[in-house]
């Protein structure tokens, strides 16, 4: 249980709170104020995985979100978190952590043997072998891609945790409590603005939670201390620790991502959810991301125990861990040299400090030189040795130009190298709105250019790495932020704590150490340290044509990790600079995109899920009933409606049979509730009408109904239904289930937009009517029965027109329509006492059999008689010629979509048309729904493509004529009756159709005229 | 996500709003005028320029009404907001 690698004092850590966790099944200890990195890392446990493609060892390299190997998977069961970043995993009592993408364990890795096979395996080698044969893709290459390179494990069950959503509205959005963000929040608070200031680390503070630095003369985190208590003491102000900012949109559209619970582990009390997202509208957004550094690219710069330095600066300094006990320090700028006295002042013998640069001087170098470390100037480290863990750097003379190592090499022996090959600032969130970015020479890197509106970027993420400079874009960006807020004016008014400035003499920019080889047959240089992406590959990438830096990137697949490449990406830009032969400044970055570190999917989904929440569900005022009697249920739209109801020992078939015929010969009834309906009402009415249908609406009488079709203006059939007019200026219009609010929302456009003049005001009154269809012959019998008012005699109340009454003594409006070709009445009455008519219907229906039937006979129903379901047997290619339908189009009046019913593609004689077909060898056999015709019966065996007849929209069963029946549309259908066409099947069978008309029953419309 | 004025509600986000394509096209007076050509013009082409776009959009999710807005397309900036029928603000463009 000891922890060698831990400092006996100092760190940001409790030594009186041990932590127990086990990995891959060793019990080790570490302190709460812990990540597992640091944890593992007290322990001497470097190795934690493997790499993505060659299994190469791979340890922990960075300490925050930018590390690209530490990936592991927490906990067990349907808790279990896979691909979790140790260096921003928090450590619990009792937390379970295994290693991934290895087997049978991270230190003995069969897929190693990958390396060997490395040279066959460069860039594009994904694309290039497993192209051919195709089918290979999905059955073989593909699945074993995945189990051989996957790295975590998704649980099969359910997500245990619970998750949620907050939206939330601030004068300003500071992101990073680093000195930079501390200081505008704390300018902005103070001038009473609301603020809400979110860091993903655990505790604000940001570089200065693992900085030896004073401010005001103590060390720096006392003046944090002071800042965050103030800050919490604010009213307005809002502390999110622990909570990363993983998307900037527009307009001050931030997405945070609070971990709530997430370091209490599985097994705490704590009832709060796991995670929770944030949705927050800031007026002002002051980024103050920091920078992340990055590492020197050289030859197996991979292994265990090469770290950034900084990196290795935090586990000393803010964990109290010493990552090594031999360390060899490797620069090209000033910054590094704090991490060698950090090592010396902490025990850790520093081997030599290898700087590029071939001069240097100045401060830091002094106090370095004091230590009595070998500094060697003009240097760099070319290769390394090693297995599981760094065992010595070999390094070489570097020319003036830096494009080559020459002299006698030298060897030194370590456990332990810190690179730094200087500072990216992080413009991850900048990016995402589309912020522009420049390359800054004195850095070497990219900095924000072109600003994004009521953004502001202040501190290391501008590219400015002092820290009174930090300080005092802080305040500054604190200011203009508020001030435009409406909060005190640009003028800084809290003061900066006095801090001494370290003078830094110039880095020496370098992308890469040169090889003595060429870079292709040298050793490997990894810049993409997850995904294995090496200089050679960039090399590869130019040679083989690609000049962008995003097609390099997908090329090589660099930064495709879930690190997103924050280590490597601007190292890979420097290298493609290189290996096209052109200035960086000119090659760029590629995209930055949201999310900035991975996010849950349970916190995208909040509570957002499940059947209930994800997506409304819509019932009619009889729902229950229709469960009582045993329905199921089809979704159409939001709306469930019963499908069918069968009874004890039914197939499907035979309850549709037995619906169809007690429908047909006596009565039966539907649940029509979901029906679309619109109220129409104004003085323009008909007129209105008249513009929207394709038929003649003015002349239509009150009491009379009519059905029309709506075209889109490209003349296509978009809706239909069945309008009646209730009075001279108002119709209750009635639209397909599913097609409802999309054609309110069609007539609003052209009433609001285009024909503001018309006086008519649209009511969606879908919920407020329970309809009850009854059709059947015995159906006048019933409605006379329970109706008071109305005069059923056919004479009295012809077809297709409505009369006012009461129903079971409830105002009613019943209209004489039939979607089945039988008699029929259609009862509306208000959704509340749907159910009580609905039971007075049932009762009075006994003595004729009544029978309730569901969508799916309706379907057969009206399939029987030729009428069309918009959105079934039409799909927006479909005008109403070619549907039949031209005595519904008015020579006498405009109407939308008209005019494009004359084009040319519309008036061409080899449309497809509506048709019928019958099977021929087997008159029972239904054709499958969607499936193509063909003229030629031998369609499988044919060269390819086979021309198409055309397709079978409807297809059913029909037990009233003892056959199958289908609706199709096929290539100039209305001239083709009785000829035969081909449905050849998938598994080989070829179906035999004869062409008929749509109508297959009651062709005169007898029926429903009785 | 956008943040957009409703002329009759206020600021509300983008999840409210539906989206209707280029503003000020007009249906034409008489559409049997027009040659196949002009119809389809009018039916399917639309500017997509780079800058300032005027363009309609629907309270959905609110007022259910419609209005016009004058957005930038490469910055997102949204120029104005005004209600149907009224002039574009800064004139014809």
């Amino acid at each position: 249980m000891s922890q060698p690698h831990r400092l006996q004092t100092g760190g940001r850590i409790d030594r009186d709170r041990p932590l127990r966790f086990t990995f891959n099944g060793r019990t080790l200890q570490g302190y709460a104020g812990d990540t597992l990195a640091s944890a593992l890392l007290a322990n001497g446990e470097h190795l934690v995985g493997r790499s993505f493609k060659l299994h190469r060892p791979r340890g922990i390299m960075g300490a925050g979100a930018e590390c690209p190997n530490s990936i592991v998977q927490v906990g067990s069961g349907n808790a279990t978190l896979p691909n979790l970043r140790a260096t921003q995993t928090e450590l619990y009592d009792g937390m379970e952590v295994r290693s991934v993408n290895c087997w049978p364990s991270v230190k003995f890795d069969l897929s190693a043997v990958n390396q060997l096979f490395a040279p066959l395996m460069p860039a594009g080698f994904y694309y290039k072998t497993f192209m051919w044969p195709k089918s290979f893709w999905h059955n073989i290459y593909e699945p074993r891609i995945r189990k051989a390179a996957g790295f975590g494990k998704a649980p099969d069950g359910p997500d245990p945790d619970r998750y949620d959503k907050h939206n939330a509205h601030c004068d300003l959005l500071v992101v990073g409590a680093g000195p930079a963000g501390l200081a505008a929040a704390l300018e902005a608070g103070r001038r009473g603005a609301r603020v809400i200031l979110c860091d993903e680390q655990n505790e604000l503070g940001g570089s200065l939670l693992a900085s030896r630095a004073f401010l005001d003369g103590e060390p720096a985190m006392s003046w944090v201390d002071r800042v965050v208590g103030e800050l919490a003491a604010m009213d307005e102000v809002t502390l999110l620790p622990r909570t990363t900012a993983f998307g900037h949109y527009h307009h001050g559209f931030v997405s945070l991502l609070e971990r709530v619970t997430d370091h209490l582990g599985p097994t705490s009390p704590d009832e709060r959810p796991r995670q929770r997202q944030w949705r927050v509208r800031a007026r002002q957004v002051v980024l103050a991301t920091g920078a992340i550094e990055r590492p020197l690219v050289f030859s197996n710069n991979d292994r265990p125990g090469i770290m950034p330095a900084s990196a290795v600066s935090t586990y000393i300094n803010r964990y109290s861990v010493t990552p090594g006990t031999r360390a060899v320090v490797f620069t090209n700028n000033d910054s590094a040299y704090q991490t060698a006295l950090d090592l010396a002042d902490h025990g850790v013998e520093v081997a030599a400090l290898i700087d590029v640069r071939p001069e240097i001087e100045g401060v830091l170098a002094d106090r370095v030189r004091k230590e009595e470390i070998d500094v060697l100037p003009g240097m760099a480290v070319v290769d390394t040795t090693g297995g599981q863990r760094v065992s010595g750097v070999r390094v070489m003379r570097l020319n003036t130009r830096g494009d080559s190592v020459y002299g006698e090499g030298r060897t030194i022996e370590c456990d332990l190298v810190a690179t730094s090959g200087g500072w990216n600032p992080v413009i991850h969130l900048h990016s995402h709105p589309g912020g522009g970015m420049c390359y800054d020479h004195d850095i070497a890197s990219f900095v924000p250019d072109q600003p994004v509106a009521n953004t502001l970027n202040a501190g290391a993420c501008s590219g400015n790495f002092s820290l009174d400079g930090c300080i005092t874009e802080g305040f500054s960006a604190g200011a203009t932020a508020a001030a435009a807020s409406g909060f005190g004016s640009d003028d800084i008014e809290g003061e900066a704590p006095a801090t001494a400035r370290v003078r830094e003499a110039p880095m020496r920019p370098l992308w890469r150490v040169p090889t003595r080889r060429t870079v292709t047959r040298s050793p490997k240089q990894f810049v993409d340290v997850q995904n294995d992406q090496t200089s050679a590959d960039i090399f590869l990438a130019a040679r083989e044509g690609y000049a962008s830096i995003e097609h390099i990137k997908r090329y090589t697949a660099m930064g495709f990790g879930t690190d997103q490449g924050k280590l490597g990406n601007i190292n890979g830009a420097g290298i493609a600079a290189e290996a096209l032969g052109e200035d960086i400044a000119a090659i760029g970055t590629t995209t930055f995109r949201p999310a900035y570190t991975p996010v849950t999917i349970g916190a995208l989904a909040g509570r957002d899920f499940g059947p209930e929440r994800f997506h409304a569900v819509r019932k009619t005022a009889m729902h229950v009933w229709h469960e009582q009697q045993g329905a199921l249920f089809e979704n159409v739209g939001d709306w469930k409606r019963p499908w069918y109801y069968p009874q004890a020992g039914e197939t499907m078939r035979q309850s549709l049979d037995r619906e169809v015929r007690a429908t047909r010969q006596s009565l039966g009834v539907l649940d029509a509730s979901t029906l679309g309906k619109i109220d129409v009402r104004g003085p323009d009415a008909a007129e209105f009408l008249n513009r929207v249908y394709t038929n003649g609406w003015k002349k239509l009488e009150v009491g009379r109904c009519r059905y029309g079709i709506m075209l889109g203006e490209d003349g296509m059939v978009m809706d239909d239904g069945v309008s009646a007019r209730l009075a001279e200026d108002h119709y209750h219009m009635t639209t397909t289930t599913g097609g409802a609010a999309r054609v309110l929302a069609w007539l609003e456009e052209w009433l609001q937009t285009e024909w503001p003049e018309l006086r008519v005001y649209l009511t969606s009154t879908t919920d407020q009517w329970a309809a009850i269809s009854l059709a059947g012959p015995n159906s006048r019998k019933v409605v006379e029965q329970i109706c008071e008012g109305i005069d059923f005699s056919g004479e009295a109340f012809p077809f297709m027109t409505w009369r006012a009454g009461k129903a079971a003594g409830i105002p009613a409006r019943v209209f004489r329509i039939s979607f089945s070709g039988e008699l029929g009445f259609e009862i509306n009455v208000p959704a509340n006492y749907g159910q009580h008519v609905w039971d007075a219907v049932w009762e009075a229906g006994q003595p004729y059999g009544i029978t309730p039937y569901g969508t799916e006979t309706m379907h057969i129903l009206r399939a029987e008689k030729g009428f069309i379901i918009a959105g079934q047997d039409t799909d927006g290619s479909v005008n109403p010629m070619d549907l039949g339908m031209h005595g519904l189009l008015s020579k006498y009046k405009d109407y939308l979509g008209r005019r494009s019913l004359s084009r040319s593609d519309a008036v061409r004689e080899d449309r497809e048309q509506f048709v019928g077909l019958v099977t021929v060898d087997d008159p029972a056999e239904i054709i499958p729904e969607g499936a193509q015709l063909t003229d030629d019966p031998n369609a499988n065996q044919a060269p390819k493509p086979v021309p198409l007849a055309g397709y079978v929209t409807s297809s059913y069963y029909s037990a009233t004529l003892g056959h199958s029946i289908a609706l199709a549309m096929v290539k100039r259908g209305r001239e083709r009756m009785d000829e035969i066409v081909h449905a050849p099947q998938a598994d080989g069978r070829v179906i035999k159709c004869r062409i008929t008309s749509p109508v297959f029953y009651d062709p005169k419309g007898e029926r429903q005229n009785v | 996500m956008l943040y957009i004025k409703c002329p009759w509600c206020g600021w509300r986000d983008e999840s409210e709003f539906g989206y209707g394509g280029e503003a000020h096209i007009k249906r034409p007076e008489d559409p049997d005028a027009l040659s196949d050509a002009e119809w389809a013009d009018y039916l399917f082409m639309r500017t997509n320029p780079r800058g300032s776009h005027r363009e309609r959009w629907v309270h959905t999710a609110g007022c259910r009404r419609w209005f016009n807005a004058i957005r930038d397309t490469q910055t997102y900036e949204f120029k104005a907001f005004y209600k149907m029928g009224e002039e574009p603000p800064g004139g014809e463009q």
